[in-house]
This record gives C-alpha cells, sequence and structure tokens, in this order.
C-alpha cells in the first residue's frame, strides 16, 4: 500500500489498546464472550457421547462452536471505532494530522484483531485443556484426533476476525451513529456464523482441502473489505456530514489522503 | 503583513453544501509570524474556513496556498505535517492521561524526542506538573489548554486556532493570549477565530470579517478609520445657549449634533486641529468645558457595522 507508516500505525494500535483497557464496557464484552463460548463449550464435550469409533461430528461440535468467538467479539469494537471517535468529538483533531486513512483504518484494525486473537487462542488452550483432564477418554481422543476442526480453529481464527473487523469497520466509516454501525455488523457477522454453523452440522466437511479453500477465499475477502473501507473512508463525511459537492465542472473533489 | 511570501495565500475560495453555500469567493493573504483574526457571527463560515484550509474537506472551487503547499488533495498530508489545529472542542481522550494523549500526537507527527517537547509543551500552558492526570479529571479550560499543548508539539508553520479562549476564566485567557504573542515571536503564524473582540483587538495585526462572504480585511485601527468618520465628544457644566453659533464658525468642525444636554459630538475634518480650536472657541464663548475627547469606537463597533451593513467594503 502506498505511502504506509508503521509508526503511525503502531500509534494509532497502541492508543486505542491503552483506551480499551480502560474502557469498562469492552473489557467486559471482550472477556464475558470468550468466557461463556468456553463454558458452552466444555458443557458440550461433557454433555455429548461419541460414537462407537469415536469420529463422526460430535468431537467437532464444540470445537467449531468455539470458532464463533473470534466472529462475535471483535464486531462490536470494530463498529464503535470510527463512528465512535466521531461522536466523543476526538476525529476532527486526528482528522488534522498528518495521519492518512489506511494508516488510521490498519492501526484500529490492528488494535481490534490482537485482543480477539490472543483471547480467542486462550480459550482454545483451555478448552483443550479442560478436555485433556476433565472429558471421557473417548471424547477427548476423537478431539485431539480430529486434525482438520483443530487447524480450521487455528487458520480460521484470524480469518474469521478479520471479516467481522472489516464490516464492523466499514459500518463505522459510513454511519452516522455508533448504534447504527453495531446493528449493521452484527447483522454482517451472520454468514460468517453460517459458516461455523455448516461445519457444525455438517454441511460443509472441514476437511484440508476445503478448510484451505475457505480460508484462501476468506482472506480475499477480508482484504477486498478493508481496502473498500479504505476507500470510503472521506474526511469531509465524516467531519460535517455529507459528501463533497460537485465542482461546476464536473469534476468530483474526492481524493482524500 | 510582516514582509516575504506569505504563508496563507486564499484566492476565491467557496464552500458549498449542497443548497447552501458555507463562504463564497473569499480572498486574502497571511504573512509568516503574523496573528489573523478571523471574525464573523455563529454561521458565517469561519470553522469551515478553517477546516477547508488545513485540508479536512475539499473546497468548491477557489485556490489556496497553506504553508507554501497548494491546497490540493494529494498534498493533504503535507499540508498538515505544517499546521497545526485547535478546533473549538479540545477532543481528547478522557480515559488516556494528558502525556499520552500528548504522546499519542507526538506519535502522529513523527515527532523526536518527545518527552522533551511534551514537557516543553505543557510549560507553555502552565501544565508542567499535570502530565499523569487523566484528562476526564480536567476542568473544560485544562482541557482546553492541553489541546493548545498539543498544537505546539510539531513546532507547525501555521496555527488554526479555532476560538481558543472560549470557556476559560479571565486569567487563563490572558496566558492563552500571551502564548500566541509569545508564538508570534517565534515566527508562527497564527489563524485565529473568535467571537471576542476584545481578543482580537489585543493580539491580532489584521482581522478579516466574514459572513459568508468576505467584508473588510485589515488593521483594526485602519478599519475604524475607513469605517467611522472623526468625531470629538464636547462635554460642558451646562447647556450651550447658542451651540450652533459658537460650532458653525469654526472651519475644523464639518457638523455637530447634541447628543444628550450638555453633551455634544461633533464630526471634524481633523481631531489635532479640531480639538484645540473648539476649547478656544467654548473658552470665549464662556462655557465651562468638562471635557473635549475623541470618539472612541472598538473593534466591535466595528464588527457590528459590517455585518449589519452587508455590504463588502475590502481591503484599506
Amino acid at each position: 500500500m502506498m505511502g504506509l507508516d508503521g509508526a503511525r500505525v503502531r500509534a494509532v494500535a497502541r492508543k486505542d489498546l491503552q483506551d480499551f483497557r480502560r474502557k469498562r464496557t469492552i473489557v467486559l464484552s471482550m472477556s464475558l464472550i470468550p468466557l461463556t463460548y468456553l463454558i458452552v463449550a466444555m458443557v458440550l464435550i461433557t454433555v455429548l457421547s461419541v460414537t462407537k469409533n469415536g469420529s463422526g461430528p460430535i468431537p467437532t461440535v464444540p470445537l467449531l462452536y468455539l470458532l464463533l468467538n473470534p466472529v462475535m467479539m471483535p464486531a462490536i469494537v470494530a463498529s464503535y471505532s470510527v463512528v465512535g471517535e466521531r461522536e466523543q468529538g476526538t476525529l476532527e483533531p486526528l482528522l488534522s494530522t498528518p495521519l492518512r486513512q489506511q494508516e488510521l483504518i490498519l492501526g484500529k484494525a490492528a488494535a481490534v484483531m490482537l485482543p480477539t486473537i490472543v483471547l480467542s487462542y486462550a480459550v482454545y488452550a483451555l478448552f483443550l485443556a479442560f478436555v485433556a483432564l476433565f472429558a471421557k477418554s473417548a471424547s477427548a481422543s476423537a478431539v485431539f484426533h480430529d486434525g482438520p476442526a483443530l487447524v480450521s480453529l487455528v487458520i480460521f481464527t484470524p480469518l474469521l476476525a478479520g471479516w467481522s473487523i472489516a464490516v464492523g469497520m466499514a459500518a463505522s466509516v459510513r454511519a452516522n451513529e455508533a448504534r447504527v454501525a453495531q446493528q449493521v455488523a452484527t447483522l454482517s457477522s451472520f454468514p460468517a456464523i453460517a459458516i461455523v454453523v455448516f461445519m457444525m452440522i455438517g454441511l460443509i466437511h472441514p476437511h484440508f482441502l476445503v478448510a484451505l479453500e475457505f480460508a484462501v477465499g476468506l482472506a480475499l475477502l477480508d482484504a477486498l473489505i478493508l481496502r473498500l473501507t479504505i476507500q470510503m473512508f472521506n474526511r469531509e463525511r465524516l467531519i460535517v456530514g455529507t459528501v463533497p459537492t460537485r465542482k461546476p465542472g464536473g469534476g468530483m473533489m474526492s481524493s482524500n489522503p | 503583513m510582516t514582509g516575504g511570501q506569505p504563508a496563507l495565500v486564499v484566492e476565491q475560495l467557496t464552500k458549498v453544501f449542497g443548497e447552501r453555500t458555507a463562504f463564497s469567493e473569499i480572498s486574502f493573504e497571511v504573512g509568516h509570524g503574523e496573528i489573523f483574526g478571523f471574525l464573523g457571527p455563529n454561521g458565517a463560515g469561519k470553522t469551515t474556513t478553517v477546516r477547508t484550509l488545513s485540508t479536512l474537506i475539499e473546497p468548491t472551487s477557489g485556490t489556496a496556498i497553506v504553508a507554501g503547499m497548494e491546497l490540493r488533495p494529494e498534498n493533504g498530508v503535507e499540508i498538515r505535517q505544517r499546521i497545526a489545529v485547535m478546533p473549538e472542542s479540545p477532543g481528547l481522550y478522557l480515559r488516556l492521561s494528558v502525556n499520552e494523549n500528548l504522546q499519542y500526537f507526538a506519535s502522529l507527527y513523527g515527532v523526536t524526542d518527545a518527552t522533551t517537547k511534551i514537557a516543553s509543551a505543557l510549560e507553555s500552558v502552565n501544565l508542567g506538573d499535570r502530565g499523569l492526570e487523566l484528562c476526564g479529571g480536567l476542568s473544560k479550560g485544562l482541557r482546553q489548554r492541553v489541546a493548545l499543548a498539543r498544537t505546539l508539539l510539531s513546532d507547525p508553520t501555521i496555527m488554526f486556532l479555532d476560538e481558543p479562549t472560549s470557556g476559560l476564566d479571565p486569567v487563563a485567557a490572558l496566558e492563552v493570549h500571551n502564548l500566541i504573542l509569545e508564538l508570534r515571536k517565534r515566527g508562527v503564524t497564527i489563524f485565529l477565530t473568535t467571537h471576542r473582540l476584545e481578543e482580537a483587538e489585543k493580539v491580532c495585526d489584521r482581522v478579516a470579517i466574514l459572513n459568508t462572504t468576505l467584508r473588510i480585511v485589515g488593521k483594526p485601527k485602519e478599519l475604524r478609520e475607513q469605517l467611522f468618520e472623526k468625531q470629538l465628544v464636547v462635554r460642558t457644566v451646562a447647556p450651550l445657549s447658542e451651540p450652533d453659533k459658537i460650532f458653525s464658525a469654526i472651519h475644523s468642525v464639518l457638523q455637530w449634533r447634541s447628543s444628550e444636554p450638555s453633551s455634544y459630538v461633533l464630526t471634524v475634518s481633523d481631531v489635532d486641529v479640531a480639538a484645540p480650536e473648539v476649547s478656544r472657541s467654548l473658552i470665549s464663548a464662556g462655557a465651562d468645558i468638562l471635557s473635549v475627547a475623541e470618539a472612541q469606537h472598538s473593534l466591535e463597533d466595528v464588527y457590528l457595522e459590517i455585518v449589519d451593513s452587508g455590504e463588502k467594503v475590502g481591503e484599506p
């Protein structure tokens, strides 16, 4: 990407992380969502029985269920990121600095992605530790031998989080109110949820090739939405709520570094 | 203007939002190291002008050169690197400390030796010992000062200050005025929008009055001379028995009127010539004089005259 200053991207991410840590609602939502998914997954692996040969959809269900975590967790925070600054009155001084829109978007995306990844993997680790220690041996064996599901967890976590963050930020850049952005972001996480559910109920079998195909497709989609978000970013609309007026000559002054 | 290449050149700049014109065909120049006051009633287009010149919004037509760079979208980053903007609302992150807020902006401007710069900026606004406090715990006035400190971090060529003393008590406002005057000594160009006319009169080298179109640009003293006739106010102990006979006989008095009993407003050709002549004539007529003084017109009078008249006066 042209003219990207890594130091400014890091500065935006660092500031947002500092800000998140001190905002109780964000800390609560980013803690309660993974905790809830972890508890439900633990209950599922405990109460469900495995088939005789230890295979089938059962061990996959709680594992894939945990993939909802990186879909749901970042959506609300990402959707608040830009429109929230606008509502707090901090956007105008921020946009008055040399910061480019791609630096702002990437910095904010990184600030949401980092805790999402860390918390998601921590939840997986806790779940696997629980399975190893407390689950029936057949269930534990089935879980630890379900390679495609385990690989899906590792690969799809950043990609699904990327989807949620990209869509949330797109909503945040376009919406006039944080509440609207949050609703749009929540709705737009449904396709990702649907994919996870299809895998859980066996409509999509997460063997390696399917996982790879989905991963590549999702990665491309994430990059595309992030790029669109950067293109949609318009300082004038964010500051005054209107798009630039067409010049009498017909040219639109919309370029916006 | 202080001479040399202007820091800011604006030519025929116009901004239209749909059917509404924010400002139309404004043209002016601001010299390096000059404090330029931008005055006007609410909705006159002052803030929109600042936002346009600071590349936040696009002009509909017209051109400008800001800190040596042509106002074009592709120059946005470079222009913003050379200027600093303090919006009317401080826009601080309330859950972060003063130091953390300033550190963030120092990073965005690529300031080297940020710690020293932050300490220096905070000292400049008398907040040297408040760096560790959360901005959410500061009063409105203190937040305003932190926002001002933020504009100092990058050593800007031009500072756009939108109502910098809004919400400040008189002592804090005085400190801001002193800081602005200090910045001028360092060669910083200040573009100051304000509603406080006494503030503009006190710190600005020149002022412009905007009401969608630019009504007038000039030094406050020149504007007063341009807009108002030279007048003497004469007060006597008792009403004059034949004022017309006295005042009509004085060549330098062009016309006169009585504003109240024992008080007369004389329009004169030259105050320095008329004052002694009027005094002598009154004494000759046996009048007891309380005072003979030049009528003082404030910038507020100029402002009201311009805004009320709705006519474009131009640059003197």
